[in-house]
């Protein structure tokens, strides 16, 4: 099983063409991913990286029957490639870039509502199957074929618990990156979700900065059905200095309500593992499992 | 917070969401300024993901004004004479008798602060210049150390008698992320702390979220007006006033105004007193006349130094400076460091691209600050390579020379052991570590021995 995207997966990549685009396709192909071609606009007809390169997104789901798109498109363009691959029929739609004006995000959130799709970003490493389909910038090698699900705002940091988590013998079932946008597609209580239903998937970690509230969102859905599968969690930012924007535009601490103090505690008394430090997120996860911590 | 929490999570499930949200919002905005509001700016568009510009009250006037706001009228000034000059102009263009001097920084509370003082006379204008200009203000927004004014606005003065009662109204627009939609924000509390009003009577604040399809609809901007109690003239004027903030809001891309107070004059004209207008960076590139009001002696020089190598740097308080790749393993590691004994000195993310120059740059802001007794590097490879890291991190110790402060160098990832070979073969007091959990140990250990 595994969520969103898997090796039947086929995936187009908008933006092929330019130098990001190119690289992570190219990295993404050495992976496994079934990438079926690409959409860069007046490049149709021509050949990428030994794969078909369309000018529409229209064409290039009719010619390959993509279903996975991911953009690399540059953000003055990003939130149109959105609504194009929305309106094209893919079904999911993975958006790297990062600094979209919120603006074009309002539009193109209000526009992909009626189109059953879900949109995973923007400004995020993208989403992995362990071992199967990566759509996204993360390096794969890290991955390895397991149980555990991720959902998380930051990239470098989701690296971090995969690292842990594939060193304790666990491996991951999907790792998805949500994004650290005040516009994203997907939120932090949906992915979780998803991860819930997976039944591929034994735990969850659940990895999140100060700022908003998403994560108190996802943790109090996490108690209200019923704690299912043990979810470990994280919260950036425990030293951050009020007011101080931290890199991410949500990661701001605000009232006393989002702090990293109080999201923990929200989280704690929903049931959920939480770990002071990001060093023990691996071996919170087996204890959680009722598994042995190797000395 | 026993406050905000109860009036947060008391809500029925499915208002909570929405009130949670931008409850929080809300502190996160006036909280946001209630500091540094400087800190907004130094970021360049390309390297995170939204970044907000924060403009003075005499641009944000000038902005709303070229929309057909309304404003109270202004000139602004940077000598006691040109302050003068500017009241004898406005003099003449408005009527206005007496001359509101205003001083122009990015922190609200000027007035309690004595930024903002009323002049009857040229005479009072220049004295009151002088004294404004040049001041250290301190707000309950700029820290105890203040800011310095640099330029004043010289106003017209709105309140003046008339018919009626001149009253003051809040205005507010921003985006809520729950929804995707911005929402306008009105309160009959008007020139109050808004954050209060939302705290101890939420009813007194009403809103109106704006479907992005069809805009706003002038039945949400009368329906804002008359539950603000307006009527007649006032009324109109309000609807009106509403309509032509809201699209300047949406076409400068703004990403938070706030109009506080919106004053119903005592003939019942209705006016912007004070603007504050944080603009989107991200959208920075449709509008390149914008670029010029960035205001750089309000941010912080070594924040600006940081930005212009490309790092997204912070200043913080603390003993252990930092560098890391990603904004979130960024604070992560700034936790680490206090659960090791430490407090971090700054955040410092150098982003995708940790090479020998940035991690030259970085060093070097990091040193520039006395309080730091150790270095913490933490980079986590994907596409960055730990072994061109960690060269650069020998190269630029050796190009530094005299770093007397120990350094952990945690390199993980791609290509990490060969990463931690160079580190430990080089011969400097560089110490490698591989694990989080044992760079974490190493801060432990390397603070014990500065003691």
């Amino acid at each position: 099983m595994s969520v969103l995207v898997n090796k039947n997966s086929r995936v187009i990549v908008q933006g092929f063409t330019g130098s990001e685009g190119s690289f992570h396709a190219s990295q993404m192909i050495e992976y496994g991913t079934n990438v079926a071609g690409g959409v860069t606009p007046g490049k149709g007809g021509t050949k990428h990286l030994d794969r078909p390169v369309f000018s529409t997104v229209e064409a290039a789901v009719k010619e390959t029957g993509a279903d996975v798109s991911i953009i690399f498109v540059p953000p003055a363009f990003a939130a149109d490639a959105i609504m194009e691959a929305a309106d094209a029929g893919i079904k999911v739609v993975i958006a790297i870039t990062e600094g979209i004006p919120t603006r074009d995000m309002i539009y193109a959130k209000e526009f992909i509502k009626s189109k059953g799709v879900r949109l995973i970003g923007p400004n995020c490493p993208g989403v992995i199957t362990a071992e199967e389909c990566k759509v996204g910038i993360m390096p794969g090698f890290i991955f390895k074929k397991g149980t555990i699900g991720i959902v998380s705002k930051s990239g470098t940091l989701t690296y971090e618990a995969v690292d842990q988590l594939t060193k304790a013998g666990l491996g991951q079932t999907t790792a998805i990156g949500i994004g650290g946008d005040p516009i994203i597609g997907t939120t932090t209580k949906e992915a979780v979700e998803l991860l819930m239903m997976d039944p591929e998937t034994e735990g969850i970690v659940m990895i999140g900065e100060i700022g908003g509230g998403m994560e108190a969102e996802a943790a109090h859905w996490i108690k209200a059905n019923g704690n299912k599968k043990p979810v470990v969690g994280f919260i950036a930012g425990q030293t951050a200095p009020k007011g101080r924007r931290m890199g991410h535009a949500g990661a701001i601490i605000g009232g006393a309500d989002d702090t990293a103090a109080a999201k923990m505690q929200i989280m704690r008394e929903c049931g959920i593992h939480v770990v002071d430090s990001p060093a023990l997120i691996g071996e919170t996860m087996l204890k959680a499992l009722g598994r042995q911590v190797p000395a | 917070m026993k406050a905000g929490r109860g009036f947060m999570y008391n809500l029925p499930a499915e208002m909570g969401g929405c009130f949670v949200l931008y409850a929080v919002y809300w502190l996160i905005w006036r909280h946001n300024d209630r500091k540094r509001p400087d800190i907004e700016n130094p970021i360049p568009p390309n390297l995170t993901a939204n970044v907000y510009m924060n403009i003075h009250e005499y641009q944000g006037k000038d902005i709303l004004k070229s929309y057909g706001v309304r404003i109270q009228e202004g000139i602004v000034a940077n000598t006691p004479e040109e302050a003068v000059e500017a009241a004898r102009q406005l003099h003449e263009q408005t009527g206005t008798k007496f001359y509101v001097v205003k001083a122009q920084i990015h922190a609200g509370g000027r007035g309690k602060g004595g930024g903002v003082k009323v002049a009857k006379s040229f005479e009072e204008v220049r004295d009151l210049s002088k004294r404004i200009l040049g001041m250290q203000l301190i707000t309950h927004q700029t820290g105890p150390e203040g800011k310095k004014v640099n330029k004043i606005l010289i106003a017209q003065d709105v309140y003046y008698p008339g018919p009626s009662e001149p009253k003051e109204f809040y205005l507010g627009i921003l985006l809520d992320r729950g929804k995707g939609r911005n929402v306008i924000m009105a309160s009959t509390e008007g020139g109050m702390d808004i954050e209060e009003v939302a705290e101890h009577s939420p009813e007194k604040i009403i809103k109106e979220w704006v479907d992005p399809m069809v805009g706003l609809q002038p039945f949400q901007a009368r329906k804002l007006a008359f539950n603000l109690g307006l009527e007649g003239e006032a009324h109109k004027e309000m609807v009106r006033f509403i309509q032509a903030l809201y699209r300047a809001y949406v076409e400068t891309d703004s990403s938070m105004f706030e109009i506080n107070p919106v004053l119903k004059t005592s003939d019942n004209k209705i006016l912007a007193v004070d603007a504050k207008v944080n603009l989107d960076e991200n959208a920075l590139y449709r509008h390149t006349n914008y670029a010029d009001l960035r205001d750089i002696t309000e941010e912080d020089p070594l924040e600006v130094e940081a930005s212009r190598s490309g790092l997204n740097y912070v200043k913080l308080d603390g003993n252990v400076g930092c560098m890391v790749n990603g904004a979130g393993l960024a604070m992560a590691t700034m936790d680490i460091i206090k659960l090791s004994g430490g407090e971090p000195a700054n955040f410092l993310d150098v982003g995708g691209g940790a090479n020998a120059q940035t991690v030259e740059a970085g060093f070097r802001i990091i040193l520039k600050d006395p309080n730091v007794k150790a270095i913490l590097i933490n980079i986590f490879g994907g596409i960055v390579r730990c072994d061109r890291v960690a060269n650069g991190v020998v190269e630029a110790y050796k190009k530094i020379g005299d770093i007397k402060v120990p350094i952990i160098v945690r390199l993980q990832g791609t290509n990490a052991e060969e990463g931690a070979r160079i580190i430990d073969e080089s011969g400097l007091k560089v110490y490698s570590a591989v694990l989080l959990k044992d760079a974490a140990a190493r801060v432990t250990e390397v603070l014990n021995m500065v003691k």
